[in-house]
């Protein structure tokens, strides 16, 4: 039965159906409502049996739900930005051990300058930190996707991110149909795991390996995520058969199949570029979408099929690399090696730029006509660079780059209509 | 196990072999049936005072849980010379995680064992000082105030012993480590510094808070029982020997820990709810010089020129231990002595 | 689509208008989405909030820019804040206050055609009167229902019966109502086309 709901309440209440026996929690926004909400739902006994652990920091929920994962509890948490940086030696350790923790990343940029709102820094940071991330457009999604994270996670003894966008779906309120309970209970087996921290046949984990076995360790790593690559579209299928909903897999093509101009992006942007697609449909222009749902591990193949018919493909992505520029961006330029495809790098939505539908559709004009450049920020206000450039230039001494615009834009506080 | 100390005047020590003891009296170590939850054939240096202690502790936790223990390991000595893959020296079920996090993964396994309704299972966090009382201390305080069931043990070598012998917050002052070099005109670690551990866990109101040392095995694993006795967060802190990191003689790893109880260096006793509620007293009262001189660490303070002022000083912090836990004295003179104790 | 706004501050419930604005909507089978601006303000700080409506899925997550409708639920952010920021000829405003559209300064705004239509109406002092205190929310969302069509007014009651239950609920309701009421009828589902033509200036003191 749909319901009018809150995405961090959409997203809590469909993990609480998947029985975690362990949540640890630590504060930090866009991400607090999800932990909130089970947090109540532990207390009042809806939620039973689970553990609620308020911790000191990312750093010990990470090590917490390690803890627990390999007493063999279904483990969960959540974090965004700072906070997933903060938890990175911890990242690094869980997937090392092989341990199928699902953590939700309600994505938010990273400082400095601090900003609370929402692009894919984060979890773009933590690409190559071994764990599946998964990336939702929707609240429907979000909520869909964490049932499938945990049966992909345990299937292979990885943990896995599902990575929502903060605020713009963590605190918008919409339309969503929570998976059933007793379906989850079915579409999900009970937790068994690998390897478990037992006294009745004692193991040891953890251990130091050498130079005689490390590389062996880190290619089961790399073999265990690209088995992923076939699990994960079992597993949407699966869902989409239990549930009757299509939601996560690896990617989702949008009016692409005869486009020569294909947009690519994660996350909720997906649905303003859909809007935008129909309307330069409408106009009669040959453009389409794909959005990715794994981004790890990357779906080379499946992201060369769909994109080989274009000519021209803009990925527009909420992250930057700084020294290089794209990220998303740089996977697809290896998945269409040999390609006579131009590649465009759109840097877009960062620290919570509104991506507008105007905006999006000069972009896309653009690449239609052939004249956009190879890396392109969105929206840049140029003359404000220009002036900070023009400081640093002007002597050594010029300040701090974030204080200085804020002061040449000069509404600092102001409404915040956008 | 009791908590009864017994003198043996045919060696002078009570450190007496277990044949003169009634059986229930005996260190476990002198069970045929001991868990060796650490075995044999790991990679310590010889006379390696954390492998030692750690052997006691764990074996004394083995018995007192039955065998249902699990523990977690911080990154350090101990977690190097005992899994050397693919060995590996634990017979109980053990995770090694990272440097700083030991604590929140022995809350982990604890929320997952109570998750799962399993009151028999225990669970032990350690470390050494480092992954204690530095990089792991966030980790720690959080366990202890959310009362988590685990027992944290220290292994306290007083310093990073594992990267090469650096200064950690549990260095004592002068002493020279790798980034404390005996050099200048204040050779060695500076005064003032440094954090006091097993004191800090007191504060946090925890049912169960102590010390120990290798000198005292009997009391280690009595203290280890007795922990594994209460339910919720408790602490252990274990001052053990370092042949490699303090520059003594490996034979001398023992005799070095009885000093530094018996000069006062380190404090011996036992607390919980925020109060200490007994001491072990010194038997012989000796001046820290006999301690300091007999490590590398402190050579500094005896040659080239004898640094009497700084030895007073170090004498000084002894004797405030002695005055402030009552470790000098007759039995039950003091008001911390709430132990019988005593010749048998 | 229908796009509505509201402007308020940290700690009046800007957020909450939109999110029950939102299932109200959805009572009527319709799908709605309603999300914050996103910030970090303080209780006291001006704060803005959305909701869109349509009758199919909303796909599109950009921030309202052209609003179809603005709710102003604190007048004193009238002159600090661009709260008409967007605006068109067919947007319809709503002010909460019990003073007139002139005394408030926002003459100008409709002799000079720049809305459809702005209505004023004395929520605050609605909610005192029926809920016992000041949070005029929920009858400024019934005026909206009552002057834009949007939504029923039964369907905001049904909202506020979600959300807040025994006598809380049935304060908010009866403001609500009340509001509506002092609000002229629209000429059925509010479409920015179907809006009309001149403004239509409402200025509701007469029961104050």
């Amino acid at each position: 039965m749909p319901e009018q709901l809150e995405g961090s309440q959409a997203v809590a209440r469909t993990v609480a159906a998947c029985r975690p026996e362990v949540i640890c929690a630590y504060p930090i926004s866009p991400q607090t409502h999800i932990v909130e909400a089970l947090s109540r739902l532990v207390k009042s006994g809806a939620l039973h049996p689970c553990e609620f652990v308020n911790v000191e920091s990312e750093y010990a929920a990470m090590s917490v739900a390690i803890g627990a994962s390999a007493t063999g509890a279904r483990a969960y948490t959540a974090t965004a930005s700072q906070g997933l940086l903060y938890m990175a030696e911890a990242l690094y350790n869980a997937s090392g051990l092989g341990l199928p923790i699902v953590m939700t990343v309600a994505n938010r940029a990273i400082g400095a300058p601090i900003n609370i709102w929402n692009d894919h820094s984060d979890s773009m940071s933590q690409r190559d930190s071994g764990w599946i991330q998964l990336y939702v457009e929707s609240n429907q999604e979000a909520a869909d996707v964490h049932v499938q994270a945990f049966r992909i996670a345990e299937a292979l003894s990885l943990p896995v991110m599902v990575c929502m966008d903060g605020f713009i779906l963590t605190h918008a309120v919409e339309r969503v149909e929570l998976p059933d309970p007793d379906r989850v209970d079915a579409f999900l087996p009970a937790f068994e795991p690998r390897q478990l921290l037992d006294p009745s046949a004692p193991v040891t984990i953890g251990a130091m390996v050498g130079p005689e076995a490390y590389t062996e360790v880190r290619y089961l790593a790399h073999y265990k995520q690209m088995q992923a690559l076939d699990l994960i579209p079992e597993v949407a299928a699966a869902f989409q058969q239990a549930f009757g909903r299509a939601s996560g897999g690896l990617l989702r093509p949008y009016r692409s199949s005869d486009a020569e101009t294909i947009v690519v992006a994660l996350g909720s942007v997906l649905g303003t570029i859909e809007d935008c697609v129909d309307q330069l449909r409408d106009d009669g222009h040959r453009i389409g979408a794909v959005g990715l749902r794994t981004f790890r591990p990357w779906p080379a193949e499946e992201v060369r099929r769909a994109l080989e018919g274009a000519r021209h493909v803009i990925v527009l992505e909420k992250a930057l690399s700084v020294g290089i520029g794209g990220i998303v961006a740089q996977n697809v330029h290896r998945a269409l090696e040999g390609l006579p495809i131009t590649v465009h790098t759109v840097i877009a939505g960062l620290g919570g730029r509104p991506i507008t539908m105007a905006s999006l559709r000069s972009l896309c004009e653009r690449g239609l006509a052939g004249t956009l450049p190879d890396t392109t920020f969105l929206d840049l206000e140029e003359a404000l660079v220009d002036a900070e450039i023009g400081r640093m230039r002007g002597g050594r001494r010029s300040g701090p780059h974030a204080e200085n615009m804020l002061r040449d834009v000069g509404t600092v506080g102001a409404a915040g209509l956008t | 196990m009791t908590a009864t100390r017994l003198k043996y005047f045919q060696t002078g020590s009570f450190a007496a072999g277990n044949r003169l003891v009634e059986p229930s009296e005996r260190s476990e170590q002198a069970a045929p049936g001991r868990a060796n939850a650490i075995t044999c054939g790991h990679r310590a240096c010889q006379g390696c005072g954390e492998a030692l202690g750690a052997r006691y502790a764990l074996d004394a936790a083995m018995r007192a849980t039955g065998g249902e223990l699990i523990a977690a390991n911080a990154t350090g000595c101990l977690e190097v010379f005992s899994t050397p893959y693919p060995e590996s020296s634990w017979q109980l079920p053990w995770i090694h995680s990272l440097f700083g996090n030991a604590a929140a993964v022995s809350t982990g396994i604890a929320a997952a064992l109570r998750a799962k309704g399993n009151t028999r299972t225990r669970v032990i966090g350690q470390g050494g000082d480092g992954g204690t009382v530095d990089i792991g201390f966030a980790c720690l305080s959080g366990m202890f105030e959310r009362g988590d069931d685990v027992l944290f043990i220290c292994y306290d070598n007083e310093a990073y012993m594992n990267t090469g012998v650096q200064r950690s917050a549990a260095t004592p002052p002068s002493a020279r480590t790798a980034t404390t070099q005996a050099v200048g005109e204040a050779p060695g670690a500076p005064w003032g510094q440094g954090k006091n551990a097993p004191l800090i866990a007191l504060a946090h109101e925890i049912p169960y808070v102590a010390t120990a040392t290798i000198a005292d095995l009997r009391d280690l694993e009595a203290k280890v029982e007795r922990a594994m006795q209460i339910r919720g967060a408790r602490y252990l802190h274990v001052l053990v020997t370092c042949p490699l990191g303090w520059g003594t003689a490996s034979g001398d790893a023992i005799r070095v820990a009885r000093l530094a109880v018996e000069t006062g260096i380190f404090p011996v006793w036992e607390g919980g709810d925020g109060e200490v509620t007994a001491v072990t007293r010194i038997r012989h009262r000796t001046p820290v010089e006999e301690y300091l001189k007999l490590q590398t660490r402190f050579r500094h303070l005896f040659t080239p020129v004898r640094d009497d002022a700084t030895i007073a000083r170090i004498q000084a912090r002894a004797d405030r231990n002695i005055e402030r836990f009552g470790l000098v004295g007759e039995a039950g003179q003091h008001p911390l002595d709430l132990h019988e104790e005593g010749g048998s | 689509m229908f796009e509505t706004r509201f402007h308020g501050r940290g700690g009046q419930g800007v957020v909450t208008s939109a999110e029950l604005l939102a299932v109200a909507a959805f009572q009527e089978g319709r799908h709605a989405q309603a999300f914050p601006s996103f910030g970090s303000e303080r209780t006291g700080a001006p704060v803005v909030s959305f909701c869109r409506i349509d009758d199919r899925p909303i796909r599109t997550r950009e921030p309202i820019s052209a609003p179809d409708a603005v709710i102003i639920i604190d007048p004193t952010l009238l002159h600090h804040v661009d709260v008409f920021s967007g605006l068109t000829p067919g947007s319809q405003v709503l002010v909460n206050s019990s003073r007139s559209a002139e005394e408030l300064g926002l003459g100008d705004l409709c002799s000079s055609h720049r809305v459809a239509r702005l209505q004023v109406v004395p929520a605050t002092e609605l909610a005192r009167r029926y809920l016992g205190r000041p949070l005029p929310n929920a009858a400024l969302l019934g005026a909206l229902a009552a002057m834009t069509g949007i939504v029923a007014v039964d369907s905001v009651a049904a909202a506020i019966f979600e959300r807040f239950s025994g006598e809380v609920g049935q304060g908010n309701a009866r403001a609500a109502y009340a509001a509506a009421e002092l609000v002229p009828p629209s000429s059925g589902r509010a479409a920015p086309e179907e809006a009309p033509g001149g403004p239509t200036v409402m200025a509701g003191t007469s029961h104050a």
